[in-house]
């Protein structure tokens, strides 16, 4: 049992931004949220990390609605990776991983050797353990935003949330990030914008469209010609590519 | 400290924690030295060993023989100020440290919130409306100021469901606000006594402080320190800002409102007893984060104690500048911290 969106409604006044969403997250998969600017990806993410409450309908993790879990308790079981977070704090790229422990200590317990294993492990699978003692500001986007990934690593999630990981990333650094993200063991559930990408790393796709969903499923049900005239407004043709065998899609000049 | 952790790790912090106890123990030796010395500076100098035997005479630990003028001046009168001024600087030190660290703004002080305008507005109700007939001294009707700009501040902010920047606007807001009734007030209603006092009060002066002022400070500084020292690991967490912290599992609304209080206690004790003396909170913090890094549990006992000497010297300082005269401590903590900060910007820039 992992994550689940039951009948979400969630509205800025009067504007309905989520409008009756549901879908469940498959366990150990890659779920890629797509839709065109303002159909309300990010608010989805928000409210499935909690960040949000929704105006009617639930979120349910493992089995349980999340409006009866403490803000911790959900900090230990589900992170959160936002756009570009930064600081202007002058912390090294270890403070900020172990930023990731904090709902797993109290207030006065000390530093644990499983706090200690977490970071390292987390630090390791990014690539980042090189770099740990470096300070953020010299950090290129790229390994700020693996730092984030360790980060979220380090609070040892069962469900990860990342909005938009690869923006303003160069293509090396992008491909990189979606490698590692393709690659963890736990539920992860990110937006994307750019649909060749989530054709190539994402288990499923689910496609919002003002607020709905107007699609889920693998990859190749989901991106079609008529999808992509439909709800990104493009002409394209969806193809199979002959080197990873998943769609691959060519706009239209 | 946790049972379960490992040797290695126990043995890697044992010099650790040695390093720390010893630069606390430096520092509070550093604060004791410097009340010493301003101790001794007034109107009748009194040598560093003189104030110390009083202290030891009147602690019970010694009974040296002593001219009991200088006795009183320094028991009653000066050793009140000094550790006073000690306590000020730590307290809006810290207060500055929280507010920069919880509005993730560089320019944060504790009187972002129209803390210091809504004492003024107090004050002047007291002393020239004559509000409350007597029975409610200057020091309480600022000290109720102070706190209704900070209310003021908190309903205008959170009824905007506002992240740090509306704070920081409904501050500003408040500010202009308390600050035009006050003027208002002056102009209409006070003379120009009246106008002149309440001025001076405004700048800040340790003239007034004995020791029930400083007992007072004494409870709230201290407590608010360990409070916020509670909090040390939450503010780290908000480095990334509100979403950020939430997603670690803080309670971002409670602890924004919870530690806006202790900041509002602090300052406006301080604020009612002494008047807004500026420049520290803002300055302190930003030193202290230069030397001993953006870690809240490190950073938070340096800004008082950074704070504590920095505010002693200024007032040294204020009343040695200009012979037979004492300068408004306000005066002195701008006049000297614009260009020890500027010095700190600079190397900033350099350093990144």
């Amino acid at each position: 049992m992992s994550i689940k969106a039951e009948n979400l409604i969630w509205k800025i006044g009067t504007k309905t931004v989520i409008d009756g969403v549901s879908f469940e997250a498959e366990p150990g998969k890659l779920l890629g949220v797509l839709g065109p600017n303002g159909s309300g990806k990010t608010s989805l993410l928000r409210l499935l990390a909690r960040l949000k409450r929704p105006h009617a309908g639930r979120v349910v993790l493992g089995g349980q609605d999340l409006a009866t879990f403490r803000r911790r308790a959900i900090a230990k079981r589900v992170a959160f990776i936002e756009q570009h977070a930064t600081t202007n704090a002058n912390l090294k790229v270890i403070d900020v991983v172990k930023l990731g422990r904090f709902p797993h200590r109290s207030m006065l317990s000390g530093w644990t050797r499983e706090d200690d294993t977490a970071v390292n492990e987390a630090l390791a699978r990014t690539g980042m353990s090189v770099k740990r003692d470096d300070a953020w500001h010299s950090l290129s986007g790229g390994e700020k935003q693996r730092t984030h990934v360790a980060r979220a690593l380090a609070q040892s999630p069962q469900e990860l949330i990342l909005d938009e990981p690869t923006n303003h990333l160069d293509v090396q650094h992008q491909i990189n990030l979606l490698r590692l993200v393709s690659s963890l063991p736990m539920t992860s559930i990110m937006a994307l914008h750019d649909l060749n990408h989530a054709a190539m790393y994402c288990d499923r796709l689910l496609v919002m469209q003002e607020g709905r969903i107007v699609a889920t499923g693998t990859p190749e049900e989901v991106l079609t010609q008529r999808l992509l005239r439909d709800v990104f407004l493009v002409d394209a043709h969806v193809e199979t590519s002959p080197h990873h065998a998943r769609p691959h899609i060519q706009f239209a000049r | 400290m946790s049972v379960t952790m490992s040797m290695p790790q126990a043995a890697e912090r044992l010099p650790r924690l040695v390093g720390r106890s010893g630069l606390l123990l430096a520092s509070l030796l550093i604060i004791g030295l410097v009340v010493g010395i301003s101790v001794g500076i007034g109107d009748m100098p009194i040598p560093l060993s003189t104030t110390y035997a009083v202290i030891t005479n009147k602690l019970g630990w010694t009974s040296f023989e002593l001219n009991r003028i200088h006795a009183t001046i320094i028991w009653d009168y000066r050793l009140s100020r000094a550790l006073f001024a000690a306590l000020c600087g730590a307290g809006l030190a810290l207060a500055g440290a929280i507010m920069q660290s919880i509005l993730r703004n560089p320019l944060a002080e504790p009187y972002v919130l129209g803390i210091s305008a809504g004492a003024s507005t107090g004050a002047v109700l007291i002393v020239i409306l004559g509000l409350g007939a007597g029975a409610v001294s200057l020091s309480s009707g600022a000290f109720i100021g102070a706190f209704a700009a900070f209310l003021f501040v908190a309903l205008l902010s959170n009824g905007a469901r506002g992240g740090a920047d509306r704070t920081i606007l409904a501050g500003v807001a408040a500010s202009q606000l308390f600050n035009a009734v006050t003027s208002y007030i002056v102009t209409t209603a006070g003379n120009a006594q009246q106008a002149r006092d309440v001025m001076f009060w405004l700048l800040g002066s340790f003239g007034g402080v004995r020791w029930p002022e400083f007992y007072l400070a004494l409870a709230v500084v201290g407590l608010g320190l360990v409070a916020c020292l509670c909090y040390a690991r939450v503010l780290d967490a908000f480095a990334f800002g509100d979403e950020a912290a939430a997603s670690l599992g803080v309670n971002v609304a409670q602890t924004r409102i919870i530690l806006f209080a202790l900041t509002a206690v602090i300052t406006a004790t301080i604020v009612s007893m002494v008047g807004t003396i500026g420049f520290v909170g803002l300055v302190v913090p930003h030193a202290a984060r230069f030397v001993v890094g953006p870690r809240h549990a490190v950073l938070l006992p340096a800004c008082a104690i950074v704070g504590a000497i920095f505010m002693v010297l200024a007032d040294i300082a204020s009343r040695v500048l200009i012979p037979q005269q004492s300068l408004p401590i306000g005066v002195v903590t701008a006049l000297v911290g614009v260009p020890f900060f500027s010095v700190i910007l600079y190397r900033l820039q350099r350093a990144s």
